[in-house]
C-alpha cells in the first residue's frame, strides 16, 4: 500500500510560564491511501498540535514528516505552497474559518483561482463542489452568517476538497454540530472516501463516531501515542489503563 | 405529593413578534433533573433564557406563565429577579469563556461574585472552589491564579460550572455544559452535577444534544423540535420506548459504541 503520510518521531514543546511543556513526544505513524485514521484523546493531549505540524502551520522541534514520500519537514517557498495544496484542514468552528465579509463562494473559489484557473471556470467548479457536499450552488452567494452550522461545515468541506488534496485533516469537524447534522456530515465523508479515494486524519474525542467511520485509531495520552489498532480492537480489548477509562466514560444509550 | 419548584404553563416566546417557542408546559420538583434535547435552533436555549429573564430586548414571553416557588416570575421586578439569579436560580452557559472578564484572574472574579452574594470569607471561598475543581480533575490553585486566556476551552467551561455551583442554587439551568469537554472531563462534570443534586437537592434543567448523557443523569426528558415539545416524560419511557418518529430518528443517528 502507498503511504500518503508518514510521521517519524516528531517532538514539539511550548514554553508556558517559563516552564517547558512537551506537547508531542516522539510520535510516529503512517496513513495509507484511502484510509481513514482516527486520532483520539483528551483535550490538551497534543492532537491538534500534530494536525498543525502535518499541515505545516507549526514547525516541529525534531523528527520528520513525509508526504507522498517527500520530506516536507522543512519545506519552504514553492515546495511549502505545494504542501498547503496537498493537505487541507476542516476546523471545528465552520463559521469562524470563513471570512465573514466574503461570500462562501469567494472563500471556496480562492484556492481554485490560485491554481491558475479563470474566475468564470472557478465559479462553475464551486457550484459542482457545493453540490457534491449536499448543498445547492446558490449557497455560493450567501455569507457565513446566513447559513446554519451544518451548511457552513459542508461549505468548508467543499472548500477543502476543491483543490483535490491528498490528505484531509478534520479537527473535531462535527463536535460543534448536533447529532442529525453530524450524521449527514459523516455520510458525506464516507461518500468522498469512496468516490475520490480520500485519505483522512480524523481528530475527535467521540469514540463511537470513530468506530463508525475510521479504519484505524491512534489513542493519544499526554503527548504520546499509547495505543494503535482497528476501532474494534481498541474498544473491545483496550490495553492501556487510560483507553479503558475513556471508553467507560462514554454515556451510552443502552437499548 | 411534593410541591413543584418550577413550573412553566403554556409558554410562548417571541422574538420581534415572531413566536419561536409554542405552548410549552413543564413541571419540576426539588432535586429532579430534566433533560431537554433537540436539534440546534429548536428553541432549547431560548426556553431556559426565558426562565432566567435573559431574553434581551427583542425577546418576550408572549403567552403563559413561569412559576418559581409559586411566584410568577413574569411579575417580579428586574431588581428582585437579579437577586434571585445565583443563589436561587443558577445558570451554566454554553460558552463560559465569553462570560468571564479577560483582564482579571479567575480567583478575583470568583471572589467578587461571592461578595455580591454576601459571602466574604476569602479563605473559605477559595478552599471550596479548589475542592470543586479537584473533583473535576483540575488543579484549582493554578486555575484561580490564571486569566481566562491562559486556560483551555474545557477548563474555562469548568470555571463556569464551579461559579454556578458555589452559590448552591435551588434550581440550575445548564445550557450544553459539556459539549466543549472530552469524554472523561464530561463524565466528571456530570458526576459533580449529580452530587450537587444529591447533597443540596438542586433541581437541574440541562439542555444538550447528548442523548446518552440525558439517559444517564436525567429523571425526565423533553424532546424539542421547532419550538414544540414533541415528547415529554420519564426517561425510560421516552428514550427506551419512544412514541414519536422524530424521537426515534434522533436516537437512531447517535453514534453508539459497539462492543460485540
Amino acid at each position: 500500500m502507498d503511504s500518503v503520510l508518514e510521521v517519524k518521531d516528531i517532538n514539539k514543546s511550548y514554553i508556558s510560564r517559563r516552564k517547558k511543556i512537551q506537547a508531542v513526544k516522539g510520535v510516529s505513524f503512517q496513513i495509507y491511501k484511502g484510509e481513514c485514521v482516527g486520532l483520539i484523546g483528551e483535550s490538551g493531549c497534543g492532537k491538534s498540535t500534530i494536525a498543525k505540524m502535518i499541515a505545516r502551520l507549526e514547525a516541529v522541534d525534531s523528527g520528520k514528516i513525509f508526504l507522498d514520500g517527500n520530506d516536507i519537514t522543512n519545506a519552504r517557498g514553492r515546495t511549502l505552497r505545494e504542501v498547503y495544496k496537498l493537505v487541507q484542514m476542516v476546523f471545528q468552528a465552520p463559521a469562524e474559518s470563513f471570512n465573514p465579509r466574503f461570500k462562501l463562494g469567494e472563500g471556496i473559489m480562492e484556492s481554485i483561482i490560485n491554481q491558475g484557473i479563470s474566475r468564470r471556470k472557478a465559479k462553475v467548479r464551486v457550484g459542482e463542489y457545493l453540490e457534491m457536499c449536499g448543498l445547492t450552488k446558490e449557497f455560493a452567494d450567501r455569507y457565513p452568517h446566513e447559513v446554519s452550522g451544518g451548511e457552513c461545515q459542508r461549505a468548508s468541506i467543499a472548500r477543502a476538497i476543491a483543490i483535490k488534496p491528498k490528505l484531509l485533516i478534520c479537527d473535531e469537524a462535527t463536535s460543534a454540530l448536533d447529532v442529525t447534522v453530524q450524521a449527514q456530515i459523516l455520510k458525506l465523508m464516507g461518500q468522498l472516501k469512496k468516490e475520490m479515494d480520500m485519505t483522512y486524519l480524523l481528530i475527535s474525542h467521540d469514540i463511537a463516531l470513530v468506530q463508525e467511520i475510521c479504519d484505524r485509531v491512534l489513542v493519544m495520552y499526554q503527548g504520546q501515542v499509547i495505543e494503535e489498532g482497528t476501532p474494534n480492537e481498541i474498544i473491545m480489548n483496550p490495553q492501556h489503563e487510560y483507553t479503558k477509562k475513556m471508553i467507560d466514560a462514554v454515556f451510552e444509550i443502552s437499548l | 405529593m411534593q410541591k413543584s419548584l418550577f413550573e412553566m404553563c403554556n409558554v410562548e416566546i417571541s422574538y420581534n413578534g415572531e413566536s419561536v417557542v409554542h405552548d410549552v408546559s413543564l413541571k419540576l420538583k426539588p432535586s429532579e433533573i430534566l433533560g431537554i434535547v433537540g436539534e440546534s435552533g429548536s428553541g432549547k436555549s431560548t426556553l431556559i433564557k426565558a426562565a432566567m429573564g435573559l431574553l434581551g430586548n427583542y425577546g418576550e414571553i408572549s403567552k403563559g406563565d413561569i412559576f418559581y416557588k409559586e411566584n410568577n416570575l413574569l411579575n417580579i421586578k428586574p431588581e428582585a429577579l437579579r437577586k434571585m439569579r445565583g443563589p436561587e436560580m443558577g445558570m451554566i452557559f454554553q460558552n463560559c469563556a465569553s462570560a468571564l472578564c479577560p483582564i482579571r484572574t479567575i480567583g478575583n472574579q470568583l471572589y467578587e461574585m461571592m461578595v455580591q452574594h454576601n459571602q466574604r470569607n476569602k479563605k473559605e471561598i477559595m478552599n471550596m472552589a479548589i475542592d470543586l475543581f479537584q473533583k473535576m480533575n483540575l488543579d484549582g490553585r493554578r486555575i484561580l491564579e490564571s486569566y481566562p486566556f491562559e486556560l483551555s476551552g474545557g477548563m474555562n467551561q469548568r470555571v463556569g460550572i464551579v461559579m454556578a455551583m458555589m452559590l448552591k442554587p435551588n434550581l440550575l439551568f445548564a445550557d450544553e455544559p459539556t459539549s466543549d469537554l472530552d469524554v472523561i472531563a464530561q463524565a466528571q462534570v456530570v458526576d459533580v452535577l449529580i452530587k450537587l443534586r444529591n447533597e443540596f437537592g438542586t433541581a437541574i434543567i440541562i439542555v444538550t444534544h447528548n442523548i446518552g448523557l440525558v439517559s444517564y443523569m436525567a429523571d425526565k426528558v423533553a424532546v424539542m423540535r421547532q419550538g414544540h415539545f414533541v415528547e415529554y416524560g420519564d426517561v425510560k419511557d421516552v428514550i427506551y420506548n419512544p412514541r414519536e418518529d422524530y424521537t426515534k430518528r434522533l436516537i437512531e443517528v447517535v453514534p453508539k459504541i459497539r462492543k460485540e
